[in-house]
């Protein structure tokens, strides 16, 4: 017979048991976290103990640029004044013509009896970091609930979209940039208003328009701006340019990469776009009730 | 002739826990610093490192609670899947626990072998997950932070042994 002497010192349950544990709490969390959505107010607790060390990590960055800020020479600080002030008065004709414009499309609006079109809000926020993920692309940047950053608004910089909103922290946001695989925007050929959906591809700087008909009417150097038509994304903000199509019969559809407007990998501020809500409320929501009366009527 | 690859065991004074804990936090410090571009790829996890470090070190002191507590920290501030890195960071101490008798005994140079295996090994747990979960591969890059994690190895067990060693008795010559 044999038998073990009882043990010297009580370690509690062995590694091989302890890791069995947290493997399984781990798969467990994995899995409800990829299929369900359940987990969210737990990450928002984690996310409330982690967001001073995201702070303070991003601190030395920032006091480091606002240092650089201040020692800008003389010369500088009055090129930049002079650029700035006639880029200013360049900016006044084109806004003064605006306001004209802007007038006369209400008016045309009016008179076509069309829905007015949607003004859009933004929030000023500066990107934290980039996830270290390197399988996804996304940044992290300082606005968060409280501010009021909703989950989906879109994020552009001065030139154009950059991403989307995909997490909202009580303080912090996770956008997905448009590089992102399996991020997808509306967009709109500027040249000849086709239709599209532009793709991320995963690699730095590479965006796919799918499901384009081989003779469909695209060209280098095409620029293409969001269409509008999702409600997530206002019209009109430039996207990306077409950079290379290829067209082979041997394919259903034409292979066509764009590279993004937008400073997507840079650092800086960014706006977090708001829509404000004025689109028509769907039908089918009133049709439903009207059919069960007419059910009952006939019956 | 035998003896020559295995360490030099010093007497070390006890490690205090609030040395654990800042240094693990200084890690995950490290972890999201804004860093961007090429270094992106080269970056080790630094937390990986230090916990395996503790795990090798102080097996007692620090465990499987620490590493998967930490992983979920590493899973919200990098917004990948929940529970992505607290699995990979379980293993990894599980593997430090276990192997902690054995990496002690060499000296610095073969501990870094045995660092940058577990290290990759790590890796290739949160690449199946990803994998598993429909992400592309990202390209052999990737593993390049391990090897980094693995240089740096030599250094970082110098420095946080330093606190341990005891200060020389002023009054012996």
């Amino acid at each position: 017979m044999e038998y073990s002497p009882p043990p010297f010192f009580k370690t509690g349950p062995t590694p091989l048991a302890r890791l069995l544990i947290f493997s399984l709490l781990s798969l467990a969390l994995l899995v409800t976290d990829a299929r369900f959505n359940y987990l969210e107010t737990l990450r928002n607790i984690v996310s409330v103990i982690v967001y001073p060390l995201q702070r303070i990590a991003s601190a030395p960055a920032s006091i480091a640029q606002r240092a650089g800020e201040f020692f800008v020479t003389h010369s500088t600080l009055r090129a930049d004044n002079a650029r700035l002030a006639r880029q200013n008065i360049e900016n006044a004709a084109l806004l003064q013509q605006l306001g004209a414009l802007q007038a006369e499309n209400a008016h045309l609006r009016e008179l076509l009896d069309a829905r007015e079109s949607t003004g859009i809000k933004s929030t000023l926020a500066e990107v934290l970091y980039a996830a270290r993920d390197p399988f996804t692309r996304k940044i992290i940047i300082d606005k968060g609930s409280q501010q009021d950053i909703l989950n989906g608004q879109p994020v552009i910089d001065n030139i154009g979209v950059i991403g989307q909103v995909t997490r909202v922290y009580p303080w912090l946001s996770e956008a997905t940039l448009i590089t992102d695989k399996g991020q997808v925007v509306p967009v709109l050929n500027l040249r000849n208003g086709l239709r599209a959906v532009l793709a991320g591809a995963g690699n730095d700087g590479v965006l796919e328009l799918k499901f384009i008909p081989l003779n469909a009417d695209f060209q280098n150097g095409d620029r293409l701006v969001t269409s509008g038509i999702d409600g997530v994304y206002p019209p009109g903000l430039p996207v990306a340019e077409v950079t290379n199509v290829e067209r082979n019969a041997a394919y259903l559809f034409a292979r066509i990469t764009c590279k993004p407007l937008a400073g997507v990998n840079n650092y800086g501020q960014v706006l977090v776009v708001r829509q404000e809500d004025k689109h028509p409320e769907r039908p089918a929501e009133e049709v439903k009730p009207a059919r069960g009366k007419k059910g009952k009527r006939d019956s | 002739m035998q003896m020559r690859a295995t360490a030099h065991q010093e007497i070390l004074l006890p490690v205090r826990p609030a040395f654990i804990v800042v240094t693990l936090v200084a890690a995950l410090l490290l972890n999201v610093l804004p860093w961007s571009g090429f270094w992106i790829w080269i970056k080790p996890d630094f937390v990986a490192l230090v916990v395996l470090y503790w795990c090798v070190a102080q097996p007692r002191k620090i465990g499987f609670t620490a590493a998967w507590i930490l992983g979920l920290m590493m899973d919200v501030a990098d917004g990948s899947l929940f529970g992505q890195h607290a699995l990979a960071y379980s293993i990894l101490a599980y593997a430090g626990i276990v192997l902690h008798h054995r990496v002690q005994m060499f000296t610095l140079t073969p501990q870094v072998v045995h660092v940058v295996l577990l290290l990759l090994f790590n890796d290739l747990i949160v690449l199946a997950i990803r994998m598993l979960s429909g992400s592309d591969f990202p390209g052999y890059p990737y593993f390049l932070g391990s090897v980094v994690a693995g240089a740096l190895w030599p250094p970082l067990s110098v420095l946080l042994k330093l606190p341990q060693r005891p200060t020389p008795d002023p009054d012996h010559v």
